[in-house]
């Protein structure tokens, strides 16, 4: 392991590079740490003789670095629960770890706090629960101390966190109760079917009868609620899904098989009934387990949004209320680096604010007094006075927020191909069961006992274990697949729909492109970069820290200050816009720029690029090959895009775009016939990705963008768009070939059944084939080589 | 055959102690952390987490 190697090296070795100590970013030479934040960070790590975190972590690059930032400390003794006698307790969502290292730290740091009782980090879901003794208040020290590590932190209130884990648990319970009757059933009728051959007695039968009763109703009763509440659900709302056949099935076998036992008849079907509904479970639960995280990041998201709000009362008082208290008119106080908690307009002269947020653009906003600023974008410049104009539901995140519910509820009317097949499935079979109830009695003369048994040994062969299982199957396979890959599917339906796209529409920064700045290197001398980082070091810009990342060497200046949205000055130095320089060069300006100004020199001009991830230019064209007709649509500057999709070879393009108008291209393409998957990152892309008939987002996008697509892809390389197509139309086509088979198994099994040719054994044998013949195909899937 | 009457009481209630075992873990949620669970045991703390008496 990872952690076996690196104890063995220095405790040093992490700091001799340019790199902090904490958080593994890139540091000013000779110095230990990157900021303040992080030294402090460090001190407690040290203080608390946890230093062997840096040792034992695997810093995911991918990811955020654990640097502590001013922003989002939210204080969460609000939402803290009493839980007897002086006790509270609270579920936090942690953000920004990397590795299991990480919530050692987090629970150690914890559970050295005297008060604390107990300090739980679930690495998967990364949710916090804490539980102390004492005031109700030390939730938001606690809550500091994760985030003085580089974590942050926002509280989860409790129905949204039990809400989510409920129905997951409930299904496991029902799984391991029918795991348990299946099982033990399945045992006593093998005793009766070795026994059929002459041995046993009729009353030994009925006993193994008797005592598969009491172990299958019970478990039935329990397992099955699941199947019979979506089943009636769909029922109520005048439609048949899979449900409806399986819950009918269920019940009318078990019933019958009872009817049977009380009667001492030779056959009972408790073994069918139990192993049917435990089959259905494992793959219901393994389904539920993948989507609940998904949506516990949305629940997350909606957590770091309650940022607390400072009001700046008429006496110039400052108090600290929850945004929920704020009213229109107020004024707010937001510091620099803080979110801002409701829209407003700024008071203040100007500032910077970093809207990636909502755009996904990574260069921040000059915005000047005035200006209508939103909720969750962050003030990257000095303290602002902001009057509220809209808090909550009102502000543009909410707004978003309902854009994509909206578009959601469209998408929930896609019928599932399962559903489809079901809707004609289940009164077929019905009807067939009940036709042949009576033909027994009608034209063979055979009495209700006799008729009834072949009735109901034709709905267990046609329950629909095998064409329950047909898509579920290999849509399982395909998502552990792409799992494995980084690609995590969250929608049910996801896979069917990415099988039938035709169109994809790409955005562009942070999903075509890599969604931050870099320094282009071409002719500027080491020593004017040494110079322009030693004064960017103080910066937060984007620009700022590219040009830190560029440099080999950074000795930063101590006497530097900087005017929002103009520059930084040191001395007779200065690093910023052209004007702020006082150039007087005329050159065009392709992307955005530094100038360098010094006393005694020629004045430098730093030019950035957001690049293109590694493999776009790869996969553009892989997907063109295969025929897909693609387009970009950005909210960016045309000449910008324009350069972007030149690159590309993509001629369908449109710049300057509003979230709303992104989503009403993708209805018009639509509404042409086209099948469009959407790939975007930013929260404006969010409405459009939730229009689209099926969406795809970046893992480092925001929250709720993710939480709008159906797929999200980790890494780098966008080549994941490849194979997640690929693996679609596989999965779908396999699960073409399943229902196919299915159907077929049926064509032959239902003939016999109405002959009155089907004993519980061979029930249960062709039930169980009939699956693993389903299953191993869809396994097949996982053999393919990857694309 | 009167050997069943023993042996199959038996068997179940060993089987019902599994399940019930099951329904333990999963009630005190040891299947809610899967990716964790695997990778704390390397975490060994010297010094654990105090449990302070109610």
């Amino acid at each position: 392991m990872t952690a076996a190697v690196a104890l063995q090296l220095p405790p040093s070795v992490a700091a001799t590079q340019a790199c902090c100590a904490h958080c593994g970013a890139t540091a000013p030479a000779g110095a230990r740490f990157c900021c303040g934040g992080c030294e402090a960070a460090y001190a407690i790590v040290r203080e608390l003789d946890l230093d062997s975190y840096y040792l034992r972590r695997t810093l995911d690059p991918s990811r955020p670095p654990p640097r502590p930032d001013k922003v989002d400390v939210i204080e969460p003794a609000a939402y803290a629960e009493a839980c007897g006698d002086n006790q509270y307790r609270i579920e936090l969502a942690v953000h920004g770890l990397h590795c299991a290292a990480c919530v050692w730290l987090v629970e150690s740091v914890l559970g050295r706090e005297p008060e604390v009782i107990r300090a739980r980090l679930n690495a998967t879901t990364g949710r916090l629960s804490l539980a102390w003794t004492g005031r109700r208040e030390v939730a938001d020290r606690l809550a500091r101390r994760i985030a003085a590590l580089g974590y942050r932190v926002a509280p989860i209130a409790a129905d949204d966190a039990r809400a989510i884990g409920d129905e997951t648990a409930g299904l496991l319970r029902a799984m391991l109760v029918a795991g348990f009757a299946a099982a033990n059933v399945m045992l006593l009728s093998v005793a009766v079917w070795a026994g059929a051959a002459g041995e046993m007695g009729a009353a030994t039968r009925d006993l193994l009868h008797w005592i598969s009763a009491a172990i299958a109703l019970p478990a039935l009763l329990y397992a099955g609620r699941p199947f019979a509440r979506s089943a009636w659900s769909a029922i109520r709302a005048g439609h048949a899904n899979m449900d409806v056949p399986i819950t009918i099935g269920i019940t009318l076998t078990a019933l019958v098989s009872l009817h049977e036992t009380a009667l001492g008849g030779a056959h009972a079907y408790f073994e069918s009934a139990t192993m049917l509904v435990f089959f259905l479970l494992v793959g219901r639960y393994l389904d539920r387990r993948v989507r609940g995280r998904a949506r516990s990041g949305v629940a997350h998201f909606l957590a770091l949004s309650r940022v607390p709000a400072q009001v700046i009362r008429a006496d110039g008082r400052l108090e600290t209320v929850t945004p929920a208290a704020l009213s229109t008119g107020d004024r707010m106080q937001v510091a620099s680096g803080d979110r801002l908690p409701a829209d407003g307009v700024l008071v203040s002269e100007a500032t910077l604010i970093d809207t990636s947020l909502l755009t996904g653009e990574a260069m921040p906003r000059t915005v000047r007094r005035g200006a209508l600023l939103h909720a969750g974008t962050v003030n990257l410049g000095p303290p602002i006075a902001v009057e509220v104009t809209a808090k909550g539901e009102r502000t543009l995140v909410a707004e978003i927020a309902r854009l994509v519910a909206e578009a959601e509820g469209g998408r929930a009317a896609y019928r599932m191909l399962a559903d489809r097949v079901a809707r004609r499935y289940a009164p077929t079979v019905h009807a067939i069961a009940a036709a042949s109830f009576i033909g027994w009695i009608a034209l063979a003369g055979a009495d209700w006992r006799d008729a009834m048994l072949v009735a109901a040994a034709v709905l267990i062969i046609t329950c629909p274990c095998a064409l329950a299982l047909a898509v579920p199957a290999s849509g399982l396979v395909a998502a552990s697949r792409l799992a494995r890959a980084g690609t995590l599917l969250k929608s049910p339906t996801a896979l069917e729909r990415l099988a039938e796209i035709d169109t994809i529409v790409f955005d562009k920064t942070g999903t075509l492109t890599r969604g931050r700045p870099t320094l282009i290197r071409d002719g500027i001398a080491d020593a004017d970069l040494a110079a322009a980082a030693a004064i960017a070091a103080v910066s937060r810009h984007p620009l700022s820290r590219a040009v830190v990342e560029a440099a080999s060497t950074v000795n930063p200046r101590t006497d530097v200050t900087e005017h929002p949205g103009l520059g930084l000055e040191a001395g007779a130095v200065r690093l910023g816009s052209r004007a702020f320089c006082g150039i007087d060069d005329r050159a065009d300006a392709v992307g955005p720029e530094l100038w360098l100004a010094r006393p005694d020199h020629p004045p430098v001009r730093f030019r950035f690029e957001d690049p293109l991830r590694s493999d776009a230019v790869e996969t553009v064209r892989r997907l063109q090959a295969s025929g897909y007709r693609l387009a970009l649509l950005s909210g960016d500057r045309p000449a910008t895009v324009r350069h972007v999709a030149a690159e590309l070879g993509i001629e369908d393009w449109a710049a300057g775009l509003t979230p709303a108008g992104k989503a009403a291209r993708i209805a018009a393409l639509a509404q042409h016939g086209a099948r469009v998957l959407m790939i975007g990152d930013g929260l404006n892309d969010a409405p459009a990705l939730a229009a689209a008939h099926a969406s795809l987002a970046p893992a480092l996008a925001s929250d709720a963008t993710s939480g709008a697509a159906d797929a999200v892809f980790q890494g780098e390389r966008l080549g994941a768009v490849v194979s997640l197509l690929d693996t679609a139309r596989a999965a779908h086509r396999i699960a073409r070939q399943n229902l196919l088979f299915a159907l077929a198994y049926n064509a032959v099994a239902v003939p016999l059944a109405v002959a009155g040719g089907v004993t519980p054994l061979i029930a249960a044998l062709a039930m169980s084939s009939s699956s693993m013949v389903v299953v191993g195909n869809a396994l097949r899937l996982d053999r393919r080589r990857p694309a | 055959m009167n050997a069943l009457l023993l042996l199959i009481p038996i068997a179940l209630l060993l089987g019902l102690g599994g399940l019930a075992l099951c329904l333990w873990a999963a009630r005190s949620g040891q299947f809610d952390d899967l990716d964790g669970a695997g990778s704390r045991i390397l975490f060994d703390d010297d010094k654990p987490i105090r449990r302070t008496k109610p």
